[in-house]
């Protein structure tokens, strides 16, 4: 197996005077997909923000290629390839859909393939590209913020939550994009409580229980074992 | 053309352009539509503050950044053209001199302000602000030798731009330099408006808009705010002080009531607010509005009170004193009715 494309070795980090990540260790392979599990606050959240350094680990390493992220300034981080997509969306409502997109794109302009793919994925982006973005509903702010990290390719996309709250319908959309971007050999680490989005789109998984990785193996093996899922997280994937 | 000299930007309502092209008309046409020194004394300070307001948009409007700092830069441009008549020969010269000098240390000063206090809460950066500024004006005051301290200065432009110089008759108005230095003043601000309006539809307004909205977010797509927002401060300080020169042009007069107060802070403050803020046009007509009640509300009350003498209570009410009553009781009313500033309330009909 080749190198994994992010290393969390041991990471702590603290928000306040709550110790929320204990010492997380994970290793995300490149070109495949990692769902990070858990029940609600667990740290899941923490640690893709730890990862975009929103939140500073306080110990531990988190290497990107071997690369140490401690030193590298937040906007940077996603200068060397890193898309996040975060739990609140983060669009920019007083801007059009445009120029959400155009914010996205770093190396230069949005590539117009790129783009009709993009619309191909998630058809409202089309129909309001000159729209302002606060006016989109929130499935379609979602495929915003979700299509906003695709806009370039990067190295290693963090997705936290992209179907929290949104109607099936919209899930499958969600879902269809993220099959095609996983069908590219992107490489994806997404926070997911939907267990059946999960297995849909998982190539490992690894589940987290009070600031720490529990287990961590084939998103097929814990899919076919319910005792396990149980054990982990209290959930069946046959629940969902 | 017009739409590109625009950079784009159109007014996205029938009311506002027909208002904007008001504005610009009786502004390009003012010697010769209302003659006369005061009016053209009002439509020289229109313009000057057009391009002040405009630039303080771009940092509370379109940057989210409150500073109380702004009029301290207006002061820098204006005691630069002082200064430089004062100790250079009379001359363009002087006046180049002058204001690019004031532009370079607005900039600088705003580059060193932003790079100490941007990273720190909206609320402390306002605060630091304030105290610099204050400082400033106590220096000013007090560096009586350099600045003429309470009394200001006052000094010599070039001829062509006074009285004295006189060319003829045009539409049965005498063309004279101080119509001349009205049109420098004009066109001036036009392009200095124009670059404004350039800057904020470029990608690095729409960067700048995007960290108003969520500074997190934008620095998680890759910006780096604080060095956009250093970068929003330097180039609202220098066009700033680009108007505090074009100010003392005008004057021929600098002191710390002119350009250095606190009360010309909270006049922007309330013509951008008034004119709606992250709007460029919002700055015109918030401009235009609070000039022209600074300038004739007084006027226009004490004919008021001359009509009503008849009656009980109202000339009293009118009467001219009470001006600051009423341009008080006007901006509660027009905040009330468009919290969006007039020109969002025009845009959007909300």
């Amino acid at each position: 197996m080749s190198e994994p494309i992010l290393q969390l070795d041991g990471v702590v980090t603290d928000i306040g005077r709550y110790h929320i990540l204990k010492g997380v260790t994970l290793d995300v392979p490149r070109g495949q997909v990692t769902m990070l599990l858990g029940r609600n606050g667990v740290g899941k959240t923490t640690t893709l923000r730890t990862i975009m350094g929103l939140w500073r680990a306080k110990a531990g390493r988190i290497l990107l290629e071997g690369q140490d992220m401690a030193p590298v300034p937040v906007s940077s981080r996603a200068a060397l390839g890193i898309g996040f997509v975060p739990e609140d969306m983060g669009i920019f409502s007083d801007l059009t859909v445009e120029e959400n997109m155009i914010l996205a794109t770093r190396s230069g302009p949005l590539d117009p393939a790129r783009r009709d793919w993009l619309f191909a994925a998630f058809p409202p982006l089309r129909t309001f590209w000159r729209s302002e973005a606060g006016n989109l509903s929130g499935g379609q702010k979602q495929m915003l913020s979700i299509a906003r990290a695709m806009a370039e390719e990067r190295r290693l996309y963090l997705i936290d939550e992209p179907t929290k709250g949104l109607a099936p319908a919209i899930v499958s959309t969600m879902v269809g994009a993220l099959r095609e971007l996983k069908a590219q050999g992107a490489s994806i680490l997404m926070v997911e409580q939907n267990l059946s989005v999960a297995r849909a789109l998982g190539d490992r998984a690894a589940v987290m229980d009070d600031g720490a990785v529990v287990w961590a193996g084939a998103m097929a093996e814990l899919s076919a074992d319910p005792a396990l899922q149980e054990r982990l997280m209290g959930l069946s994937v046959e629940a969902h | 053309m017009l739409v590109n000299l625009i950079s784009g930007d159109r007014p996205r309502s029938t009311i506002l352009t027909i208002l904007l092209l008001v504005v610009l008309v009786c502004l390009a046409l003012a010697p010769f539509l209302f003659p006369g020194v005061r009016p053209l004394d009002t439509a020289a300070r229109i313009c000057v503050f057009i391009l002040l307001v405009a630039s303080y948009d771009l940092l509370l409007g379109y940057t989210g950044i409150v500073s109380f700092a702004h009029t301290m830069f207006f002061g820098f441009g204006a005691y630069g053209v002082a200064l430089a008549s004062i100790h250079m020969e009379r001359g363009w010269d002087a006046l180049l001199v002058g204001t690019l000098a004031g532009a370079l240390a607005a900039a600088v000063v705003a580059f060193v302000i932003g790079l100490f206090s941007l990273r720190v809460r909206a609320i402390f950066f306002a605060m630091i602000t304030l105290a610099v500024a204050s400082a400033v004006a106590v220096l000013v005051s007090q560096l009586f030798q350099l600045t003429g301290g309470e009394d200001g200065l006052t000094y010599q432009i070039p001829r062509e731009l006074t009285p004295a110089f006189r060319l003829g008759e045009v539409f049965g108005v005498r063309i004279n330099g101080r119509i001349l230095n009205y049109y420098l003043v004009f066109f001036t601000c036009l392009a200095l408006f124009l670059v404004l309006l350039r800057i904020v539809n470029s990608p690095f307004g729409t960067v700048l808009e995007a960290i108003r909205e969520n500074d997190f977010r934008a620095e998680a797509i890759g910006y780096r705010v604080v060095a956009y927002r250093t970068a929003a401060s330097c180039l609202s300080a220098a066009m700033a002080a680009f108007a505090g020169s074009l100010y003392a042009i005008w004057l021929r007069y600098v002191g710390p009531d002119t350009t250095l107060s606190f009360e010309i802070m909270l006049d922007v403050l309330l013509m951008v607010v008034i004119g709606g803020m992250g709007t460029m046009y919002g700055a015109v007509l918030g401009a235009v509005i609070f000039v022209l009640a600074q300038n004739y509300l007084q006027t226009l009350m004490g004919a008021g009170a001359g009509l009503t003498q008849g009656l009980p209570l109202i000339p009293q009410l009118l009467d001219p004193n009470r001006w600051l009553m009423w341009l008080g009781i006007l901006f509660v009313l027009s905040v009330y009715f468009f919290p969006t500033g007039i020109v969002g309330r025009l845009r959007t009909g909300k």
